[in-house]
């Protein structure tokens, strides 16, 4: 319990701190929003007027206790290109990239538990061999290839879904579920791979453990030892790299859903970025990150849930 | 490892036996020899000019005077290829050059001495890799803009922490170590023995983890390009001709096909030549 | 990202002002598309939802006096009116008002209001409404050339419930064409950015960022009801993705397309338009650095740029040809001889080259938003170009804030490719640019000639003489080579071809209260 609690300060600590960071990168941004929301034709005046309306008068970290204050209270600040509450905006686009990474976490674990697993089993043998050679090639295919080479074979050659119509899941479930099996394929295939190495030999690792032998000299079968004691302890150093993972993959949607048109939440933070809308920019950078912090914190517990070792620490 | 034992027993030979050729190391070597080649003649020659455009020559699928076919341009595409991965190569070199050289300072210095400012660094690392780096290298765009040198700066930044971790807990272990302390005795300075005599000890954990690093870069470029907030035209590079080549994927797919599939290569040359490396150094 | 057309903001926000001027002649598609036709008989059916494809995001908000982008402005000319309205043929039309007269000496407009026109949220206009939309517009517009001209307003009042009468401070021709603008409001409503009410002939229902508008038909639209029950525009960023939904059938209109684009989808079911963007797309050259101001080394890039070889290149030979300021559906001011005035010759432009002092040729650098692909593209086949008579180009790609700030307000670059169009649809919209005095002019343009050239026509009175002398400008432009120009961009578009009944406007509108499908 201490050690969940002393987790939970860090966590907090950490948030706190990214959101600042977070903030102060956007504020000091050369170039000020409201010469871009007024255009070209804007007076001085009109423009001064402007900044003192969005408070840009005030001290960096009274407009940070400020923002965060609003933050919390669900109040996240009007965009400036859209003159729509952040909040809004951004939580209309968050279903679409929380079911990209959902589903292509699920992709990660059901597709590399097994094979890396099968791999470890039978080590060394053909199905070992052509999955390696196949995971190192997976490792080396950027995203943003996997996703365009989906789009040409699944949408313009066998027309399966059609590439950028994006279906929204009131549209047609099954439709939705279907063009964003390709987007979640793209960001996950890689991590797949990675996945499936790192399982492999964290199951070997362990196969070499004095225990494993004690169990072979007592008569066990390999795939005996490998189920019974083997493998509960080669998932541990696995769940921290699954961790890493789901923070990966959100990179990865922000990448994938440029290339398939999901509106997602990291269509949103690029067409932001480059449009210096900073409130929803911030607030996107904000969510991201702390989803990077909770999977990081969840790892923690699960991490010593399972290996009790560390509590001792 | 003596992993070898059990699996000597129990099934026959593996890709990682000490028999047998190293075939990572060989196909890793092939292809790098291969992409290397390519970009180093294409610094120098390639076969058509990489800006000459024809309007009659528009999306040609590859052919024998085309190998690689034409872009929407009607531009050689081998000769731009060879131009972007040069400069898709220029970029992860400089990346791994500003992370690999700040980070290997900042790991020695801290893993040598220790103290407060050690703790302090390392959990800023902690921190800073924690986080994707697309996600942060998002956010200094916004910050310092994109373009080319802007884009190599900040991955080369993003970068260091990674290799700061590494060399810090080599060098901490160095530390200990007999010959350190015989250095010590015999007067050399603090700086003396970390650069002279722990560093070239480190180059063993080092070398892989700049050709992780390496990848990473080609992968982060090509992904920024491809989002446009990376090199901007008229800049060449492979993630900007990604992006450009989805375009036309209807019309022309050999452009983002041989496109990415360099991408792809170089990277795999490079990973399969780590991974035979460090099979040979296990043996 | 893919924004093509995004190019259009450029456009509006040097331009201002999108409008026509009702003092010139109605122009015979002036938007200069080639076929207004709308051919296909059938009988009209009313009802039917259309989906449009456009390809930027409304990035922007909908308030009637804040938006910026020609696309949203172009989306919610179907939802806003004004007293008048622009129409197909490039008149003025009352429409919340019923008529409008004229004072003799100019100075009064009235304007009566139009009987049972409904708000779409069922309000009835009243005077008061449109005096507030007036002070509203007046005080919270950015463009500044709308503000100005509102600002000549002495008196603006109600005479009666249902009269508005407006006098001037001074006679204006170009008055009309602003009140245009001013889209008529509901007093008070404080939404209009995010569920915009008006009173045009379609009502908006619903926006999702980066998604789609969907407007609905409005029942009790004062004139003829649209025949359409609901249009969605749906948004493809990407102008690959917008390709891929036409060939699936999920669009069923689009414009602005490019010739690339247009090739790539099976057209069999699509009608094919051709026309022009209306804009002046030139390599715009610093007249005031070297070796720019140098008249003899601008005529020498005028000679070593191959204008037809940059329209095989980047539009498969699409797109007008200019020559000078002026494009061609201004087709009164529009001079033929000027397009190819400066043939392409390699030769006569590496003596010009030498004969200036630059025989070796010289480096220069063009900064180009690199948003802007067909600018971009324009920009890589000119350094190519240029590189045959020994000038070394290199493009300066640069985010659209820095281009407005360094190179179109700052003046401080060597050459930049850009388009401008015209605010209005007289000849001095892009024309008076390019006096030494005006504050728009970017390249420093310093030619005494062309000034009181300039000034003559715009005190002249007499329309076939003024119009004479803009030409003769735009010619005197040509001959020192202001600048290298280069075309009117093609712009293409593709509706289904069950649809009918779409007009072409003279501007950067979509009028779809026409459109229909035929049975």
């Amino acid at each position: 319990m201490k050690y969940i609690l002393r987790k939970l300060t860090t966590l907090i600590i950490t948030l706190f701190m990214v959101s600042l960071l977070a903030f102060l990168a956007f504020q000091v941004i050369p170039g000020s929003p409201a010469t871009r929301m007024l255009g070209t034709n804007a007076t001085p005046e009109k423009i001064a007027a402007l900044e003192a309306e969005l408070g840009f008068d005030q001290p960096v970290l009274v407009r940070y206790g400020h923002w965060v204050a609003d933050f919390v209270q669900g109040d996240w600040g009007t965009s400036y290109s859209y003159s729509l509450p952040v909040k809004d905006m951004v939580l209309e686009k968050l279903p679409a990239t929380a079911t990209l990474v959902l589903l292509a976490f699920l992709l990660v674990v059901l597709v590399s538990f097994p094979l890396g697993v099968a791999a470890a089993r039978r080590e060394g043998s053909g199905l070992d061999r052509v999955l390696t050679v196949v995971n190192q090639i997976c490792m080396s295919i950027p995203p943003v290839f996997v996703g365009i080479l989906l789009s040409f074979v699944f949408g313009i050659t066998l027309k399966v879904f059609v590439p950028g119509s994006f279906v929204t899941f009131s549209e047609s479930p099954g439709k939705f579920l279907v063009y964003m099996l390709f987007p979640a394929i793209a960001v996950a295939l890689s991590r797949a791979a990675m996945t499936v190495k790192m399982l492999r030999s964290s199951i070997l690792d362990e196969m070499n453990k004095d225990y494993i032998r004690t169990a072979f000299s007592r008569g066990r079968t390999r795939a005996d030892a490998l189920r019974r004691h083997a493998l509960r302890n080669a998932i541990i150093p696995v769940i921290a790299f699954l961790a890493v993972t789901a923070a990966e993959l959100v990179a990865g949607t922000i990448v994938v859903e440029q290339v398939f048109a999901v509106p997602g939440v990291g269509r949103l933070l690029l067409a932001s970025i480059s449009g210096r809308d900073f409130p929803v920019a911030q607030a996107i950078v904000v969510l991201l990150a702390a989803w990077v912090v909770i999977v990081n914190f969840i790892a923690d517990i699960l991490y010593q849930y399972m290996d009790p070792r560390i509590r001792i620490q | 490892m003596n992993i070898f034992k059990i699996k000597d027993r129990k099934v026959g030979k593996s890709l990682e036996g000490r028999d047998g050729p190293n075939y990572f190391l060989i196909s890793g070597a092939a292809i790098s020899v291969l992409m290397g080649a390519l970009i180093l003649v294409g610094f120098f020659w390639t076969p058509y000019g990489t800006t000459e455009m024809s309007g009659r020559e528009k999306f040609l699928p590859p052919c024998l005077s085309h190998p690689l076919g034409t872009d929407n341009f009607g531009r050689d595409l081998l000769s731009r290829i060879m131009e972007g991965a040069g400069s898709t190569f220029l970029i992860a070199l400089c990346v791994v050059l500003i992370g690999g050289i700040i980070g290997t300072v900042i790991g020695c210095l801290t893993g040598y001495f220790g103290g407060a400012a050690d703790l302090i660094l390392m959990r800023v690392c902690d921190a800073i890799t924690a986080f994707p780096s697309i996600l942060l290298a998002l956010v200094l765009i916004a910050v310092i803009g994109m373009g080319k040198y802007q884009i190599t700066i900040i991955l080369g930044i993003l970068f260091i922490p990674s290799f700061a971790r590494v060399v810090r807990g080599e060098v901490a272990k160095q530390k200990s170590l007999n010959y350190v302390a015989s250095a010590r005795l015999m007067g050399a300075s603090h700086l003396r023995i970390i650069f002279r005599h722990i560093l070239p000890n480190t180059v063993q954990v080092l070398l892989p983890i700049l050709a992780i690093g390496f990848n990473n870069a080609v992968l982060a470029e090509a992904s920024m390009s491809y989002l446009g907030v990376g090199v901007l035209p008229p800049d060449a590079s492979l993630g900007r001709m990604l992006s450009e080549s989805q375009t036309y994927l209807g019309k022309a797919p050999w452009y983002a096909l041989f496109t990415g599939l360099t991408i792809v290569l170089m990277i795999l040359g490079m990973s399969l030549l780590t991974e035979g490396l460090q099979q040979r150094r296990r043996k | 990202m893919k924004r093509m057309f995004a190019l259009f903001l450029s456009v509006l926000l040097l331009a201002t002002v999108l409008c026509a001027c009702g003092d010139t002649k109605p122009q015979e598609e002036a938007g200069g598309f080639g076929s207004d036709e709308t051919s296909s008989s059938g009988e009209i059916v009313t009802g039917g939802e259309l989906v449009v494809g456009i390809s930027q995001d409304l990035g922007d908000s909908l308030d009637p006096y804040q938006m910026t982008a020609a696309g949203t402005r172009e989306v919610l000319f179907n939802v806003y009116e004004g007293l008048i309205k622009p129409d197909a043929t490039g008149d003025y039309v009352p429409a919340v008002a019923s008529d409008y007269t004229v004072s003799e000496d100019g100075l009064t407009y009235t304007f009566p209001l139009r009987e049972g026109v409904l708000f779409h949220n069922g309000d009835a206009v009243t005077a008061e409404d449109v005096l507030y939309s007036f002070e509203t517009c007046a005080a919270t517009s950015n463009e500044t050339d709308l503000v100005a001209a509102l600002s000549a307003i002495e008196k603006i009042e109600a005479d009666g419930d249902n009269q508005i009468v407006i006098t001037l401070s001074e006679p204006s021709t170009a008055f009309l064409s602003y009140a245009a603008m001013v889209y008529i409001v509901p007093e008070g409503y404080g939404d209009q950015a995010t569920a915009p009410v008006g009173t045009g002939p379609f009502r908006f229902v619903s926006r999702s960022v980066q998604e789609s508008l969907v407007l609905e038909k409005f029942a009790d639209y004062w004139g003829e009801a649209a025949y359409l029950d609901k249009v969605t525009f749906r948004i493809f960023e990407d102008a690959n993705a917008l390709m891929s939904a036409l060939s699936a059938d999920s669009i069923d209109m689009v414009n602005h397309l490019t010739v690339d684009q247009v090739d790539t989808v099976d057209t069999g079911e699509f009608r094919v338009l051709e026309g022009t963007m209306n804009l002046v797309q030139a390599l715009y050259l610093n007249n005031g650095v070297e070796p720019f101001d140098n008249e003899k080394v601008r005529q020498a890039m005028c000679y070593a740029v191959d204008v037809d070889a940059i329209l095989d290149l980047t539009s498969d030979g699409y797109g007008a040809k200019l020559g000078s300021s002026i494009y061609p559906s201004f087709t009164k001011y529009f001079d033929e001889s000027l397009v190819d005035y400066y043939d392409y010759d390699v030769e006569k432009a590496k003596s010009l080259l030498a004969e200036a002092g630059y025989p070796d040729g010289f480096d220069m650098t063009i900064t180009i938003p690199s948003n802007y692909t067909p600018h971009m593209n324009v920009g890589e086949v000119l350094v190519e170009q240029l590189a045959q008579v020994g000038i070394t180009a290199s493009i300066e790609p640069v985010e659209w804030e820095t281009w407005l700030t360094e190179v179109y307000a700052g003046r401080n670059f060597e050459s930049t490719v850009i388009g401008f169009d015209a605010a209005t649809l007289n000849a001095s919209a892009l024309l008076n640019r390019w006096m030494s005095t005006n504050d728009s002019n970017m390249i420093n343009y310093d030619n005494p000639d062309y000034d009181a050239v300039m000034e003559e026509a715009a005190a002249c009175t007499d329309e076939e003489q003024q119009t004479e002398l803009y030409k003769e400008a735009a010619s005197i432009l040509t001959e020192t080579a202001a600048n290298v120009y280069i075309q009117d961009l093609a712009d293409f578009m593709l509706m289904k071809a069950d649809l009918d009944g779409y007009r072409f406007y003279p501007m950067y509108v979509m009028d779809l209260s026409t459109v229909h499908y035929v049975a």
